[in-house]
């Protein structure tokens, strides 16, 4: 199991340097420049704007500083918020961002799984056609519609809960983004439970629990549900993909200080150093989470960890 | 879509429908979406109303059916009847083609790999598991970049170049089992060359997975290709599509709530309709699942 995990994390440098000269690549690919949105810009200052940014060496050496300032933590400044690093850019979206996709991770387990276990023990009633019914919904309706929606429902006509903003993360004002965000998580995890759990009991090991004279609760709990939840333990990696991609919405739609916007707007303004800094740090974040994902797993079923 | 598979795989063909025709849920779907599509092609011709037109007596107005507008105007006094089975058209056209594109790399892709085995298909697929760990719609919006913003081209190019990992993942394993089978054992006797192989006798036996996956990959598409717009990175405005209509709404819903439920209820039924017939296809055509 460690000299699974060691071989793991020895993977991913190699992994982050390969992104980070890919985005490099595209990014640096793309026409137009950082100080091409300055209309009236006189050449001679534009190129020595272009000077003190260092972007009028070569590609190459600009590329090596960059990996050079990189080894020491630094992600230069950002060429559009021009008294701002990327580095404090980050810090101060970062743990809107975190908080939120945490709160929406903890939020779709906690609802996803006992809704999919529900309805695979009443399989065939009412509760479960209603629940997988509610899931298709779930898995197709986008959260750019979705959140919106649940602004105009909870926020406008109700006036339950507030539209929009952040509040230094008051709990109140994270229930509706929040929940947006989890809503195709609930829906997909409670499919997946469902079907695992439903293939879990027609197991020949739960037909000899019972017959052993089990109570049902004990057969659930401690037979049938921990092997069931493997798939969802795997899902979790691509699930942090889907938050990373879904909070780019959810912050645009609540109008969150995260770091999704970001990404986003320095794709526009072509803000070099922006972007990259937000591919390394989704990158870190996408590669560790599939890295946990899979340690659980192969803690939980020893057979992957030995496998290869 | 059908590829022409002819007498080999009539018999096949025959039954899916078979099978299809047995579930009026997805018949239904099928039947909506077609209703939706011949709308948006045909529709706003008929009208006599051009999606960029201003109507400035009309700024804003709520549905109004059997009236001017139907489903209103926005704040420009802009048709969103029209509006809207416009975006639905470019949302459709985009959606169509981008899965196209996904579907050609995805297949050669995961044929290739499945069929060459050993090293090649060990690292081809590889490269798919990274890719797989990346979250893509980052890698849409960098590859956006790239060029000049709003160019459709471009977009579906770029949405269906990220989009062909889970058909080469299910190619991939139909193929490793179709090229132990002894047909193409005895094909590859009688010296057929590899590409011959591929295009002759593995593509007609995929052709059913193909069919049921690109259902199911367009809806994928038409989701990017808003969640793009949505975001300002697609389709640019004055042009309409579901996910830019829906970015205007949602800043209006407070005065103007019908902006964003016309769009948003187009793409979902749509959405819906597509996952429908997705699944129903996937249940009657592929072979694993109809047991």
């Amino acid at each position: 199991m460690l000299a699974y995990a060691a071989r793991r994390l020895v993977a991913i440098p190699p992994t982050l340097f390969i992104i980070v000269t890919l985005a490099f690549a595209v990014v640096r690919a793309a026409p137009g420049g950082p100080f091409d949105a300055e209309q009236s810009l006189p050449p001679q200052v534009k190129a020595n704007l272009e000077r003190a940014y260092g972007l009028d060496q070569p590609l190459i050496t600009q590329y090596l500083r960059y990996l050079r300032a990189l080894a020491h933590g630094d992600f230069g400044p950002s060429l559009k918020y021009r008294d701002l690093s990327v580095s404090a850019l980050i810090a101060q979206g970062l743990p809107v961002s975190l908080t939120l996709g945490l709160a929406a991770l903890i939020v779709a387990l906690g609802v996803g799984v006992p809704l999919g276990s529900w309805a695979a023990l009443r399989r065939g009633s009412a509760i479960d056609h209603g629940i997988m019914g509610l899931a298709v919904l779930g898995v197709v309706l986008p959260s750019f519609v979705t959140g919106p929606l649940l602004v105009l429902i909870f926020g406008l006509a109700l006036r339950w809960l507030p539209v929009a903003g952040w509040q230094d993360g008051n709990p109140y004002y994270l229930v509706l983004p929040v929940i947006t965000l989890a809503l195709p998580l609930i829906a997909y995890i409670a499919r997946l439970i469902r079907s695992s759990l439903l293939e879990v009991l027609q197991s020949d090991f739960i037909r000899a629990a019972r017959a052993r004279g089990l109570g049902e609760r004990r057969v659930i709990w401690r037979h049938a549900l921990p092997p069931a939840l493997l798939p969802v333990v795997s899902y979790l990696g691509p699930a942090t993909a889907f938050l990373v991609t879904g909070s780019l919405v959810v912050e645009t739609v609540f109008a969150l200080p995260g770091t999704g916007r970001y990404l986003v707007e320095g794709a526009i303004d072509r803000d070099y150093t922006l972007v990259m800094g937000m591919v390394i740090v989704y990158g870190l974040i996408t590669l560790a989470c599939n890295l946990a994902a899979d340690l659980v797993y192969g803690w939980l079923d020893p057979r992957v960890a030995h496998a290869s | 879509m059908p590829p022409e598979g002819g007498a080999a795989t009539g018999g096949f063909w025959r039954q899916a429908g078979r099978r299809l025709r047995g579930k009026p849920a997805a018949l239904s779907a099928a039947a909506v979406i077609v209703l939706i599509a011949c709308a948006a092609f045909v529709g706003p011709h008929f009208s006599g109303i051009a999606y960029d037109s201003l109507d400035w007596d009309a700024l804003a107005v709520p549905p109004q059916f059997g009236g001017a507008h139907w489903l209103g105007t926005d704040r420009l006094g802009r048709d969103l009847f029209v509006r809207t089975l416009y975006g639905v058209r470019i949302s459709l056209v985009i959606g169509l083609l981008a899965s196209a594109v996904s579907l050609v790399i995805g297949v050669a892709w995961g044929m290739v790999a499945g069929y060459s085995g050993g090293r090649t298909d060990e690292l081809m697929m590889r490269a798919v598991d990274v890719l797989y760990s990346l979250p893509y719609l980052f890698v849409v919006i960098i590859l956006t970049t790239l060029f000049t913003r709003g160019s459709l081209v471009v977009l579906f190019v770029a949405i269906g170049a990220v989009g062909w990992l889970t058909i080469a993942r299910i190619v991939r394993g139909q193929t490793l089992v179709l090229a132990r089978t002894e047909f193409v054992e005895a094909a590859r006797v009688i010296g057929v060359s590899p590409a011959a192989m591929l295009w002759r006798h593995i593509v007609p036996n995929l052709s059913g997975t193909i069919v049921a996956y690109a259902t199911l990959a367009i809806p994928q598409m038409i989701l990017f290709e808003s969640f793009l717009s949505f975001l300002g990175l697609g389709v640019q405005e004055p042009l309409p599509s579901l996910g830019n209509l829906i970015n205007d709404g949602a800043r209006e819903m407070q005065s103007a709530p019908w902006m964003l439920l016309a769009p948003a209820g187009f793409l979902v039924v749509l959405l819906l309709c597509f996952s429908m017939l997705g699944d129903a296809l996937r249940d009657a055509l592929d072979p694993r699942e109809s047991s």
